[in-house]
């Protein structure tokens, strides 16, 4: 048992050092609110910067280290892309734009269209130069996605589509889209639906930020209103778009993170805090409930980072990563918020403030606020217990009274 | 990164697994529970001519010389059919001070016998319902005399010896308190039975006067050292914690399965799926926090106290969540005599309490949490 590399991670981790050595700068000490560009950059140039990086990155093959090469992949092992997000992440570059492009539309693309059409969107999304955005949830169909009313209707060669997606990352500055439609409401609602893929730029489409109650515009919500498809653009068969997002959410699955959970304020912070705030009766780091809390919170935290290497011990070994690898946001988001909320307590009645006199640049009433939609984005808590539940200990799936039901005599409430 | 136990380790697991599985199914555990009788002497004998309770004696000592990586494989099925056993106070606690801090002589005294099971040890710091501290200790350890009161001790019924917690000097603070050894058969030692939460491990109020002890370890060094004996304790504890808890879980889960209400399985209910699913991901941290615990034992880390600690509490917490929600799964079942759930909310708290409660080791994490942040 030990944490060190094999000899051939080592080698590896060597060389993407180097690279990464004469190509970017390592980041700075300057602490939490100086290093979260959530907060500090403005996204246009954020968005130009990334580019560029990412065209860096492609030409050296780091883009998408387990594709082949010859679609401008290196080749490697999954582990191998973890040691490159390990190292990356030392250093001040960007990050983020490409990821649901490269890692679900663009395998999506390639698994369901002729290879033509795939090879033209490979390199572009490849180095950068298109984005890519998934269109699936929609106002009334979110945990239930199979349940979307976005219909699309034949019209010779095209397809004529209607409706509205949401909580769609980076609709607004993406080229192309992958987007679940419903073609035949009269059948039971996983068997009517239909995949696309759409030009963003197309009439019609129009993508619309939305506020979240952090200040920030992570998503949008996009309508579309007579925007026409053609047909070749289709991907699978007509009624099959259920089991091609099924195929796209598993490529989201086998994403793993080298990295330790959600970015924020945690216990260094808290501790950082506790140390600075005079209780009633003195320091808040030598209150025993105070100190009850942090050691939780710590304990949590550590068991997530361990857990992380146990999975990352199953890929360097080249097995498949056992089911352990699921529990992490199930415990980030509801820790976070948690975490954060008893911070703000410490502070007591100044808790509130946010200015630049608040304690930290304001960085746990940024967690408070950004926690709550970490734990429904992406799946929420319940789902996700939904699916250990269900995928790690076998327990039934729910009882569906929508099963059989024709979509169009579904009921749908307000 | 090679954060996982080698095939060998893997393998002696499931062969304990299998040992265990067949030796001690729950009507042993019911039979000590259900008798006045302190731990299962043929089981305890057949666990001894394994070899397990010299796991991590070195071979000069007459042990199997292997390791504590090996030591918290067994450790994790002792605890997933709660043995009825001294193991842990012989093996985690008595072993290992003596390893830790023992003279050669006293090395080679205790260690082969240990060894094999001839005599048993255990570790005696509790002196009553509030947690020791170097203030609260009352036992005192002076010119070879030990005097004072022990309670309760787990095996103090059983033990051949104990090492003890007590005061050596009236300065005061940490370093007046000593490690002596003591033979509980000896004159100037009084047992009685302590009735116990979990009387499926039998537990002891052991009365000392001016009975003949020897020290262990340089005098005035008993507090550090006796953290540093809980610390190693802890982690392989965390391994029987975990073990526990997993079979909590491998209990309800089956129960959900069978159980029909509402003309349903109730594992299909969204109630007992969240309540199964976070059982299950209690009990994964809990367990990557012992594996790092194993890691910092088995290397003599200096993180080995913070690690202890994380293991510690996490596989408390994670066994109580476990033991409490599988009753509440079983419905009313659940709190009968007959079903085996309550033998697990027994061994969870016990094993929770034994070794200090998850209030002291929060507190003592975030001593060691200050510490690494001020260095």
């Amino acid at each position: 048992m030990d944490f060190n590399d094999t000899p051939d991670e080592a080698k590896f981790r060597h060389e993407v050092r180097s690279w990464l050595e004469a190509n970017a700068k390592p980041k700075s000490a300057a602490g939490f609110a100086a290093e979260n560009p959530r907060y500090q950059r403005n996204e246009t140039e954020a968005l130009k910067i990334a580019k560029a990086w990412q065209a860096k990155k492609a030409a050296k093959g780091f883009a998408r280290i387990t594709w082949p090469k010859e679609i401008g992949g290196l080749g490697g092992t999954p582990m191998q892309s973890v040691v490159y997000s390990q190292e990356e992440s030392k250093f001040d570059v960007p990050s983020g734009f490409f990821e649901i492009g490269l890692g679900m539309c663009i395998p999506t693309v390639t698994h369901y269209a002729s290879k033509e059409v795939a090879a033209k969107f490979v390199k572009p999304a490849l180095y950068g130069e298109e984005i890519w955005c998934q269109l699936f949830s929609e106002p009334s169909a979110g945990s239930d996605v199979a349940g979307l009313r976005m219909k699309a209707e034949r019209d010779g060669d095209d397809w004529i589509v209607n409706g509205q997606k949401i909580w769609t990352s980076g609709a607004h500055y993406s080229d192309w889209g992958i987007v679940l439609t419903r073609t035949d409401p009269n059948v039971p609602k996983h068997a009517g639906l239909t995949m696309f893929y759409v030009s963003m730029k197309a009439p019609g489409v129009e993508a619309r930020p939305i506020k979240q109650m952090s200040g920030g515009a992570n998503f949008n919500e996009v309508f579309f209103t007579n925007v026409r498809i053609p047909d070749s653009q289709r991907l699978g068969n007509v009624g099959e778009g259920w089991k091609v997002a099924l195929t796209t959410l598993m490529h989201e699955r086998l994403a793993v993170g080298g990295g330790q959970g959600g970015s924020g304020a945690d216990v260094k912070e808290l501790l950082a805090l506790a140390r600075e705030t005079e209780l009633e009766d003195g320091p808040a780091i030598r209150n025993a409930s105070v100190r009850e809390r942090i050691a939780e919170w710590y304990v949590r935290g550590q068991g997530l980072k361990y857990t992380t290497y146990r999975t990352l011990t199953a890929l360097s070994k080249g097995q498949v990563p056992g089911p352990e690898a699921s529990i992490a946001k199930v415990v980030v988001a509801p820790r976070m918020q948690d975490l954060a909320s008893f911070a703000m307590d410490l502070e007591d009645m100044g808790g509130v403030a946010t200015g630049e006199e608040a304690p930290l640049g304001a960085a746990f009433q940024q967690t408070y606020m950004w926690a709550p939609g970490l734990r429904i984005a992406g799946g929420t808590d319940e789902i996700l217990k939904n699916i250990i539940a269900e995928r790690v200990l076998g327990l039934p799936g729910d009882m569906r009274v929508d099963k059989d039901v024709p979509y169009n005599k579904l009921p749908t409430g307000r | 990164m090679n954060f996982d136990f080698s095939d060998d380790q893997k393998m002696l697991r499931d062969q304990a697994r299998k040992f265990l599985t067949e030796k001690c199914p729950p009507k042993t555990v019911r039979k000590v529970l259900e008798s006045d009788g302190q731990y299962d002497k043929a089981l305890w004998k057949q666990i001894a001519e394994m070899g397990w309770l010299g796991t991590a004696i070195p071979e000069q000592y007459e042990g199997l010389g292997l390791g504590h990586l090996e030591l918290c494989v067994i450790a994790e099925e002792m605890g997933r059919v709660l043995a009825p056993v001294p193991f842990a106070s012989s093996v985690y606690l008595a072993t290992e001070a003596i390893i830790l801090a023992g003279s050669e002589d006293q090395k080679k005294k205790y260690l082969p016998k240990l060894a094999v099971g001839e005599i048993i040890g255990t570790f005696a710091i509790a002196e009553g319902p509030q947690p020791p501290s170097p203030k609260s200790i009352k036992a005192t350890f002076r010119g070879g005399k030990l005097d004072g009161v022990k309670t309760p001790i787990a095996d103090g019924e059983v033990a051949d010896f104990a090492v003890v917690l007590a005061r050596s000097s009236d300065t005061g603070g940490e370093r007046s308190l000593s490690l002596a050894i003591v033979d509980l058969k000896a004159a100037g030692v009084s047992r009685r039975t302590v009735k116990t939460i979990d009387p499926s491990r039998g537990h002891a109020e052991i009365t000392f006067k001016g009975a003949s002890a020897e020290a262990l370890g340089p005098a005035g060094d008993g507090w550090d050292l006796a953290r540093r004996v809980l610390d190693r304790a802890a982690v392989l504890m965390s391994f029987e914690q975990v073990g526990g808890a997993d079979a909590c879980l491998a209990m309800a889960k089956d129960y959900a399965l069978n159980r029909y209400a509402f003309g349903r399985q109730i594992g299909s209910f969204q109630a007992i799926k969240h309540k199964l699913a976070e059982m299950y991901v209690w009990n994964e941290l809990a367990r990557s926090n012992a594996f790092f615990g194993a890691w910092a034992l088995s290397t003599n880390a200096p993180e080995l106290p913070e690690a202890a600690a994380g293991a510690r509490i996490s596989a408390t917490d994670a066994f109580h969540f476990a033991s409490k929600e599988n009753i509440q799964t079983h419905g009313g079942m659940g709190f009968t005599w007959e079903l085996d759930c309550h033998l697990y909310y027994r061994r969870a708290k016990q094993l929770g309490l034994t070794l200090g409660s998850s209030r002291v080791w929060k507190d003592r994490l975030v001593n060691h949490l200050e510490k690494k942040n001020v260095a």
